[in-house]
């Protein structure tokens, strides 16, 4: 038994997101006021705690909760872009909301239960914990997908996230169920002490169903379907939450339990991880040449990022997760940036989403024009540009594991990428303005810009930090 | 200044005009601030390029000014350097770059702002390229240079310029993708990027045969080499003048200077073994790519394929890997940044007149052009090879060097020669002589202060390296000859070894 004051200590932030999410739920219900900004602000400051609250986390590692959760460096790192995710998500969608009229309390207080979720999932350390993660996090974000309830597109990308959602829950459980089955216990460690040796073929099919559910979360191909029709039906901050801290709660789960929980079976999982990935690199490049609406677009270039990230988990070694956490971190950087520029694409009370709509926007917003197109050259991996460095790791790492046939295929599809990439950037700075859009909250412009200084000048800032910190940080896995 | 030493100086300059020009009006004092506060940025960006070359000794092959900062851990630094072999480059960056602003001084109307900040942001990104003593930065400089040039071509080009800007981005992404998954594999052989201690590890020979394919990849498209020279005409005939200039320049150069850098001395073996493959492309594109020049209609597309066939002679000269052929190769570059800078400036005189780059829109214009036809004249000259330009020493030392490692490359190769006259002169005879018969040359004005200015010191350049070649050679011969040495220890270093095994 871990004493209690130990566990509390080390879950601190995610005790004071589920304090907080209680507590403002309650005073939404009771105010009962609609258009009313404070709880959106609570709900900020609350992350904004929590986040600070990850600084104070002492230890190399600690196992608190019967050992159900783990506090370590990796579990801090990831829970630092998921709860920042999270933040800038709500910061951004005050005036989307508003002016869409459903700025409702709820929606912060489900993204405050959404981040708890993420936390849990991020730290568990045992198949139910990742469970009771896994579920705190979808159950909040099915109702965040269909927030914008009377209108169609919506509520049908609400449908659908659930009903595959449901499905990849199921596949998870019984991949899990399968597992305990076969190793006699629920806990990572416990699982590869139990797993050494020949691996039987009931392990093999657990964790084949437990992989297909981590891959509906990171929209990993073939389980990529939902992406596309929610990234373009849900609310746009309700698509920058999925692309950002969702992402990250799902990869950082998926790296942890093949890590730690399947080392011995790493060349069963390897196969699985490497096909996946050059399938998600594959269908991110080339579906999204033919797309016209930016967040779809934006849906199959995450698409295509998930394998690129997995290209470094696929190597199995310390250099390749310290690859997928800067590549997770960098992403987040980007994605919030882009869905800044796509959340001022607004005229007078409506947002637009056609690329069509960007044409010339180099003339009347140079500013915005400017970001979005750091934001492209960055996701197609250009240097000096932030999403250079994140390929740059990710792929020594599958060299170093001779994985060279992954890393060409990497290589060429990401050239395949970088087409439509510029196609943006030729229709923002090459063809001639169609319409200028209509001025936006300060907050969304700040954002906007700070993302793009970092994307731009990260080589000198904050590229060695987080370098550093991730290659601290995924020696707690190893 | 602030520890850090005049090569990040070099860098960091045009970045300090970029950040002045970007808080510029776009009224008409602005417009008039934003040229000047470029061309000045350039020049004194020249004038620190040319303190560093007076700091540098030509004596020492090593690397010198050296300066090194911790960067992102394990074996990842920020380090810079020159040699006598980047020297050069460094200068000729600096050198053209107030050229091309200048020459955009009046032909660039629209979105003159952001049209400085490309060019001097792509200054820092050339520059680095040839001071990067790091691997990665390398990389960085090598592949971030596309951005602002996708721009330069896509916004101020000609007709087709987005098929040119695409074409040109992605060839060269491919290749260079390709270059960066190699330097992936030397990380991790070596440990470090660090290309001072990359030069002393000797990779394994299977390996080296890899990693040569891979960098070849990369700077056989930046060169270009035969056949993956077809995004240079495109990207030439669409881009502004200065891009142009720019292109032909110094772009191209730093595939050259990357055989130099990485393939020759990294990997001795490797490129020994493919030597005859690139003497064979090489001629193919000294040969080809000439009597292409020669059908061509579009003054620009000329000269770039004349750039592709003198390209040929630098892959030549370079993989003899003899003194004369590498010394050769680098002057061959120098020479030839300077004289087809020139002749796209010359182009751009006439075409910022008629708007037109069709030869047959020209004849003639010697009667109403007399001071440009005979700058014209020194450059065409040049771009032949006549002996006392400098287009000749490159030409020669590099077939001199050819000649010694297999007579039958320097047989072909001198036919280019040959070729080069013929296009260079049709040419020439077909836009310069003639009857003066179309009404709309007759109103032509000759060279204005402006363009003068700009076209003399070129002249006076071109004409002085080819009676006195020394400056240049001098300057990068300790080093090649280092770089020699290097190569043949490797290879009886290799061969000793196979005679021990058997």
């Amino acid at each position: 038994m871990t004493p209690l004051s130990y566990s509390i200590a080390h879950s601190l932030p995610e005790i004071i997101l589920a304090l907080g999410a209680l507590a403002l739920l309650m005073l939404g219900a009771f105010r009962a006021g609609k258009g009313d900004w404070i709880i959106t602000e609570a709900s900020i400051v609350v992350l904004g705690i929590a986040l600070l609250s990850l600084f104070f986390q002492l230890g190399e590692r600690a196992l608190i909760w019967d050992d159900a959760f783990i506090d370590d460096h990796f579990a801090r790192f990831m829970k630092a872009l998921a709860i920042g995710g999270a933040l800038l998500t709500l910061v951004l969608s005050r005036e989307f909301m508003a002016r869409a009229r459903i700025d409702f309390f709820e929606f912060p207080v489900l993204v405050l239960l959404a981040t708890l979720g993420m936390c849990m999932l991020i730290s568990a350390q045992s198949l139910i914990a990742l469970y009771l993660g896994l579920e705190l996090m979808s159950l909040a974000l099915y109702v965040i997908a269909a927030f914008d309830r009377d209108n169609v597109r919506a509520s049908e990308a609400g449908l659908k996230y659930f009903v595959l959602g449901a499905l990849s829950s199921g596949m998870l459980l019984y991949g899990a169920s399968l597992i305990y089955g076969f190793a006699g216990t629920v806990s990572f460690t416990g699982i590869s002490q139990a797993l050494n040796g020949a691996p039987s073929l009931g392990v093999i099919f657990g964790l084949v169903f437990v992989m297909a559910g981590l891959a509906f979360k990171m929209s990993i191909v073939p389980f990529h379907m939902w992406t596309p029709d929610v990234y373009e039906g849900a609310p746009t901050p309700v698509t920058t939450f999925f692309a950002t801290a969702a992402k990250v709660a799902a990869v950082a789960i998926t790296v942890r339990i093949v890590i730690t929980a399947f080392p011995n079976l790493q060349h069963e999982w390897r196969q699985i991880v490497v096909f996946v990935a050059i399938l998600s690199m594959a269908l991110g490049s080339f579906a999204a040449i033919g797309q016209t609406n930016i967040k779809r677009l934006m849906a199959y270039s995450s698409i295509g990022h998930m394998g690129f990230a997995l290209v470094g988990l696929a190597s199995g070694t310390e250099q390749g997760v310290m690859g997928v956490m800067i590549y997770m971190a960098i992403y987040v950087l980007m994605s919030i940036g882009t869905f800044a520029a796509i959340l001022s694409m607004r005229v007078g009370d409506r947002y637009v989403e056609n690329i069509a709509d960007l044409a010339g926007l180099a003339k009347t917003n140079g500013l915005m024009a400017f970001v979005v197109a750091m934001m492209m050259f960055s996701l197609a991996g250009i240097p000096p540009l932030a999403g250079f460095f994140a390929k740059w790791y990710v792929f020594v790492a599958a060299i170093n594991a001779n994985l060279y046939f992954l890393a060409v295929i990497g290589m060429l599809t990401s050239v395949v990428a970088a087409f439509y990439y510029l196609r943006i950037v030729k229709i923002m700075y090459f063809d001639d303005s169609v319409r200028s859009f209509d001025r936006v909250n300060p907050e969304v412009t700040a954002v906007m810009a700070t993302m793009g200084v970092f994307v731009v000048i990260f080589a000198a800032f904050p590229g060695p930090a987080i370098v550093q910190s991730a290659a601290a940080a995924a020696k707690s896995l190893f | 200044m602030f520890g850090f030493g005049i090569l990040t100086g070099l860098l960091v300059l045009p970045l300090v005009g970029v950040a002045f020009i970007l808080f510029q009006r776009d009224d008409e004092a602005g417009l008039r601030n934003i040229r000047w506060a470029a061309l000045f940025t350039t020049i004194v960006t020249f004038l620190l390029s040319l303190y560093a070359w007076a700091l540098f000794d030509t004596g020492n092959p090593g690397f010198q000014l050296v300066e090194q900062r911790a960067w992102l851990g394990n074996g990842l630094t920020y380090k810079l350097g020159v040699d006598g072999i980047s020297m050069p480059f460094v200068l000729l960056t600096a050198f053209l770059m107030p050229f091309c602003i200048a020459a955009s001084w009046e032909s660039i109307t629209h979105r003159v702002k952001e049209y400085m900040v490309a060019f001097l942001v792509l200054e820092t990104f050339m520059i680095g390229v040839f001071v990067a003593l790091d691997l990665v930065w390398f990389y960085i400089f090598f592949e971030a240079g596309l951005i602002p040039m996708f721009l330069i071509i896509g916004v101020w080009g000609g007709k087709r310029r987005i098929y040119a800007s695409f074409k040109f981005f992605l060839y060269t992404l491919i290749g260079s993708l390709l270059m960066l998954l190699a330097m992936m594999a030397m990380w991790g052989v070596a440990g470090t990027t660090d290309i001072e201690q990359l030069l002393k590890t000797s990779f394994p020979s299977s390996m080296q045969t890899w990693l040569w394919l891979a960098f070849f990849a990369s700077f056989a498209v930046k060169m270009p080499m035969w056949p993956v020279h077809t995004w240079l005409p495109d990207a030439h005939v669409e881009a502004p003048t200065a891009g142009s200039v720019i292109l032909a320049g110094i772009l191209l150069k730093m595939g050259g200077y990357g055989f130099l850098r990485f393939s020759l001395p990294m990997f001795p073996e490797a490129s020994q073994y493919f030597a005859p493959l690139v003497w064979t492309l090489s001629v193919i594109a000294i040969v080809y790519t000439s009597l292409v020049a020669l059908v061509q209609e579009d003054m620009k597309k000329l000269i770039a394929y004349s750039s592709v066939a003198h390209m040929g002679f630098v892959t030549m000269g370079l993989f003899a890997m003899n003194a004369q052929g590498v010394q050769g190769a680098v002057f061959q570059m120098i020479s030839h940044g300077l004289v087809s800078g020139a002749l796209f400036l010359c182009v751009g005189v006439v075409y910022d007149r008629l708007h037109t780059r069709d030869i047959s829109a020209y004849g003639g214009i010697v009667r109403v052009m007399p001071v440009y036809a005979a700058v014209f004249m020194v450059f065409t000259m040049a771009n032949v090879g006549l002996p006392g330009t400098s287009g000749f020493v490159g030409e020669f030392l590099t077939l001199l060097g050819a000649f010694r490692a297999n007579p039958w490359v320097a047989l072909f190769a001198t036919s280019g020669v040959i070729l080069s006259a013929c296009y260079a002169l049709y040419l020439y005879r077909r836009v310069v002589f003639g009857a003066l018969e179309k009404p709309a040359l007759a109103g032509m004005k000759d060279l204005d202060r402006r363009e003068m200015a700009l076209l003399l010191p070129l002249v006076v350049l071109t004409i002085w390296y080819g009676v006195k070649p020394g400056a240049i050679l001098d300057a990068s011969a300790a080093s090649i000859e280092l770089l020699i040495k290097n190569y043949d220890a490797a290879l009886v270093a290799t061969k000793a070894a196979a005679i021990a095994l058997h």
